[in-house]
Parts: C-alpha cells; sequence; structure tokens
C-alpha cells in the first residue's frame, strides 16, 4: 500500500470503521481463545468471520457485543468500548442470536410486537415479517415453526430496532440448503439497505457469498483479510502441472506453469498423458491457511 | 466516548419495558396450562383433601383444624407461586437463551424483575380469589373479622409474595441446569412447608425445626396469615404467646433485601462462561 495521508479521525466520523480491534486476547480458564486478534470492519460492508469450530469466532463477537468480557486488547464498535457502553449505544447494533424469542407459546406477529416495546425505533412488525418471509406464519406459535423459519425471526428481531450494525453468529448452521439461499438473500438485502454486518461460518461458500471482504480466524488470530476472490492470493499463484510419464505420474508445482509447458511439450512428440494443470481453490486455500498457523510464535 | 452523533430518541423507560414484560408474562402464564393448573390447584386440592380428612380435629385454643390449615396452604401457595415458580422461570429462561435476547436489548434487568413480580401478583390475587371462597362456603372457615385483619391479610400476603420473588430470582443463580434447579427449588419448598407449620402445628414440632423455620420467611408468612384469620386469643398458643406483628414484619422486610442484594449480586442473563 503506498502512503496515504492520515485524516483527523475526530473530523470523519463517518467514515471511522464500524469495527476496531487491535490486540484482543480470551482466555478460558488458562485456555486461550483468542491471542491477539486484529480486526477492522468498514462502514457498509459486510464482513465474514471464516474459521473452524474453536478457532475463536464466536468468542470475538460475543466481545464485540458486550457480552462477554476480554482479557486483553483495544476494542471499538460503532466508536464505543462494547464493555462499558450504555442502551444509547445497544440501540445501534443488533444481535442474531441462536437462541429463541420470549416463549414457545407465543405467536411470531406476537413476539415481534412485544420486542417493539424495548426499542425507540422499531420497525412495524407487518414490514419485517415481509422482510423475512414470515408474513404467512406470523400467526403460528414459535414452539411450531421450521428451524430456518426460526432463524429467520431471529433476523427479524435483529433489524427490530433499526441497526446501524449487525452482529450473525453462524446464522445458516443446521439450515437446508433451500432455507440457506433464502437467508442469503435476506443478509444482502440488509447490506443493500446500507447496514454494516459481521457474520462467523465455517462454510466457506457462505463467506463467498455474502461477504465483501473475509477474515480467516484460526488459532485466535486474524490469518488473512482479503475479498473472498483474493483471498489466499499468494497460495492460489502456485500451480500444478502434472502428466504420465514412464507409467507414473509427473508432478511440478510453479508460479510458472506456460512455461513449463512450453518445454514440457517441445520436449514431448507424442501426446502427453494425462496433462492437467490446476490451481487451488479456495477451500484448498481455505484449509491451508487454517492449517498453516504459525505454532511456534505464540505467546 | 460520547460524541458520535446520534439522532435517535432515548430507548424506551424501564416503567415502560416493565409493562410489556408484566402483559408478557401474564399472557405466557396462561397459555401454559400445566402451570397454571398446579399454582391455582394445589392449595385448593390440599384444602379440600386435609380439611375433609382432619375436619373434626382441633388446634389447640379449640380452633377447627380446617380454619388453622387455611393460613397455612394460603401462606403455602403464596410461596409456590412467588418463589417456586419465579426460580424454575428464571432458570429455566435463561437455559433457553432468552435472557440473551434481553441482555442484547440492553434491557434493564429491573424491568425483568418487575414483570415476574407483577405476574406473581396477579396470579397470588387470583389464587386466593379460588381458595377463599373453598374455605368459606366449603369448610365454615371464617374470613377475618374486620377491615383491620383484612388489612393484616393484605400486608403480610404482600411482604411474603415480594419476598418470594426476589428469593426465587436469587436462587435461579445456583449452577447447575434448569432441571437441577427446578428439582432443588421444588424439595426445598416441600421440606420447608413442614417445618413452618402448615401441616402440623408449629408448637408441636421440635425445638431445632422451630429454630430454622424461623430464619426463614414461611414460618412468618404463616404465623402472619394466622394472626389475620384465626381469633385474637389464639395468639397466646404460638412461640411467643403473641403474634409478633412488628417481628413477622420485620424478618419479610429483612428477606426481600437480602434477596434483592442477592439478585444484584448474582443475576445473570447468560449461563456461566464454560
Amino acid at each position: 500500500m503506498t502512503s496515504t495521508q492520515l485524516a483527523p479521525p475526530a473530523t470523519r466520523a463517518g467514515a471511522a470503521p464500524a469495527v476496531a480491534v487491535r490486540g484482543l486476547g480470551k482466555s478460558y480458564g488458562g485456555r486461550t481463545v483468542l491471542d491477539g486478534l486484529d480486526l477492522e470492519v468498514r462502514r457498509g460492508e459486510c464482513f465474514a468471520l471464516l474459521g473452524p469450530n474453536g478457532a475463536g469466532k464466536t468468542t470475538t463477537i460475543e466481545v464485540l457485543e458486550g457480552v462477554r468480557r476480554r482479557d486483553a486488547g483495544e476494542v471499538l464498535v460503532l466508536g464505543e468500548d462494547p464493555a462499558v457502553a450504555g442502551r444509547d449505544w445497544r440501540a445501534r447494533i443488533g444481535v442474531v442470536s441462536q437462541g429463541e424469542g420470549a416463549g414457545q407459546e407465543l405467536s411470531v406477529r406476537e413476539t415481534l410486537d412485544h420486542f417493539a416495546h424495548y426499542t425507540a425505533t422499531p420497525r412495524p412488525t407487518a414490514e419485517l415479517l415481509a422482510a423475512v418471509g414470515l408474513t404467512e406464519q406470523a400467526g403460528t406459535r414459535v414452539g411450531r415453526l421450521s428451524g430456518g423459519q426460526r432463524r429467520r425471526l431471529a433476523v427479524a428481531l435483529g433489524v427490530q430496532g433499526d441497526p446501524e450494525l449487525v452482529f450473525l453468529d453462524e446464522p445458516t448452521t443446521g439450515m437446508d440448503p433451500a432455507a440457506r439461499r433464502q437467508f442469503w438473500q435476506l443478509v444482502r438485502d440488509l447490506r443493500t439497505g446500507g447496514t454494516t454486518v459481521l457474520l462467523t461460518t465455517h462454510y466457506l461458500d457462505e463467506a463467498a457469498e455474502l461477504a465483501d471482504r473475509v477474515g480467516v480466524v484460526a488459532g485466535g488470530r486474524l490469518v488473512e483479510v482479503a475479498p473472498p476472490a483474493e483471498l489466499g492470493a499468494d497460495l492460489r499463484r502456485v500451480a500444478t502441472v502434472r502428466w504420465r510419464e514412464d507409467g507414473g505420474w509427473r508432478e511440478v508445482r510453479t508460479e510458472t506453469p506456460s512455461v513449463v509447458l512450453r518445454d514440457l511439450l517441445a520436449a514431448t512428440l507424442h501426446e502427453v498423458q494425462g496433462l492437467s494443470v490446476t490451481r487451488p481453490g479456495l477451500e484448498d486455500v481455505y484449509l491451508q491457511l487454517v492449517g498453516a498457523t504459525p505454532q511456534g510464535d505464540q505467546r | 466516548m460520547t460524541a458520535v452523533l446520534t439522532d435517535r430518541p432515548a430507548p424506551p423507560s424501564t416503567a415502560r419495558i416493565a409493562l410489556a414484560r408484566t402483559a408478557l408474562e401474564l399472557r405466557l402464564f396462561a397459555r401454559e396450562r400445566q402451570q397454571v393448573v398446579f399454582a391455582f390447584a394445589y392449595p385448593v386440592v390440599m384444602m379440600v383433601i386435609f380439611a375433609s380428612v382432619l375436619g373434626d380435629e382441633e388446634r389447640p385454643g379449640e380452633i377447627p383444624f380446617a380454619q388453622y390449615f387455611l393460613a397455612g396452604i394460603a401462606a403455602t401457595g403464596i410461596m409456590l407461586i412467588s418463589f417456586q415458580a419465579v426460580g424454575t422461570a428464571v432458570a429455566t429462561e435463561r437455559e433457553a437463551g432468552q435472557l440473551e435476547r434481553l441482555q442484547v436489548l440492553g434491557t434493564p434487568p429491573v424491568a425483568y424483575f418487575a414483570g415476574k413480580a407483577g405476574l406473581v401478583l396477579v396470579s397470588v390475587t387470583a389464587q386466593l380469589a379460588l381458595l377463599l371462597p373453598v374455605a368459606r362456603y366449603g369448610f365454615d372457615v371464617p374470613m377475618p373479622v374486620d377491615l383491620a385483619h383484612w388489612a393484616t391479610f393484605g400486608w403480610v400476603a404482600a411482604l411474603g409474595a415480594l419476598a418470594g420473588t426476589v428469593l426465587g430470582v436469587a436462587v435461579s443463580a445456583l449452577p447447575g441446569s434448569a432441571s437441577s434447579t427446578t428439582t432443588a427449588v421444588s424439595a426445598f419448598a416441600i421440606v420447608l412447608q413442614f417445618f413452618s407449620g402448615v401441616f402440623f402445628g408449629f408448637l408441636e414440632l421440635p425445638g431445632w425445626m422451630q429454630q430454622l423455620a424461623a430464619l426463614l420467611p414461611l414460618k412468618w408468612l404463616t404465623q402472619g396469615m394466622r394472626s389475620a384469620f384465626l381469633p385474637e386469643q389464639a395468639g397466646a398458643f404460638e412461640v411467643a404467646g403473641g403474634w409478633e406483628h412488628g417481628r413477622t414484619a420485620l424478618v419479610l422486610v429483612a428477606w426481600v433485601i437480602i434477596g434483592t442484594v442477592i439478585c444484584m449480586r448474582t443475576f445473570r442473563w447468560r449461563r456461566a462462561e464454560g
């Protein structure tokens, strides 16, 4: 990156990041979960925290939501420290949680109507129902909703107060493919509407589908941040040229596959058997990133 | 840093949320039939059984058994609806993740407690409105004789319900699953009834049991109820030879304060950190 003039933060409050985290640390009973995690989420983007189970994604989100204490690091969410921020701050964030609403015996509409009392700026219930596709289920008791419908109700509750920033923690875990696609559309609509979205997922396709930028978490740190298409750019530059020769497979890993090919073809008069050139897919890159976490330099 | 500019209006007041919580609690209560039946039926069923079986017996001071028992079972009903029901409900709601939602919405804990108290108030009133006529017309138990006795009945019931509610919230903070909390609270409530002179005359209990019970609110709630329902001279058969209204109020208020302090120190929206 070329050197850029740093704008004085006070005069550009609107452009300040939605989330700014530096050196976040957290351990449970001696087990380190977060080990100096840095993170920046820009206003208006959809950012996915991607990582395997136990990488520290949920802990990170919970610290940002102000429901879990951190051991170390600086955290600013919408310009305030979540550990001490008050109700005015809470009104500006939305949390889509796994837990149920207010009770199994309450209908979807009653649940939304109830929680409308907690915010000064509730979106109309009918509008919310339509936005998450639950208009037909408005009269259904929450206890009788399917898993996917329940998750959509959770989204409706998360955005009810018209938040500037929405947290989604593994929102599609356990959903069937059709429900997942519907859900993705919901998240896209949110982002289109100008809401900043921070989601965690351990599904690569979900991150690729939804996020403007993906942050890969492994070993309690952010090991890479990039738009999905550019994730692991260094790793992806290496292609593998593979062919059969003398009854066995030969494989060359190179950043210049065309040069390798030109030499190979020039040296061979007949057809090269089983020739292929492959580059690592997103999944390969991800697995390498997650597996390639440096173990040696942990404090 | 409070310099961030927002044109959002201030969040709704605690009172407004408390009101919404109370309406919600009542609606949910009415829909959970088991809970309704148990809460309302238990004291009435016990009244009918005990008064039918032991109806001919008398308590010291020539008090018919049914009259003595009404005071005890009314007190028990209040404890079940406040202490037991609130304790198990809070633990269950926490386990289901409902309280996490309240936390992320920035709900003042007091508003949540107020909703519970509102439910207790309404359901205690309804329960007593069912129990008293059954005792009066089914078993000829006289009602409080004058306004002063009704007033005693009122403040004893209110203080008992309040103490039960805060202690219910307090006990929900015990570690363990919601079902283990439910079991522990129910077992404790049953034993406490026997210790506190609900079923047996308090004077018939062994001394150590009396002394233990005297530290806890149910004994005082029961005694206060007797002072409202029993004739004045029956006070002579209490441990202290009188109704001890001052001490009753003192102990119940003390428990309200103790319970509130425990709540403020131990109340959690979520399960303990793993």
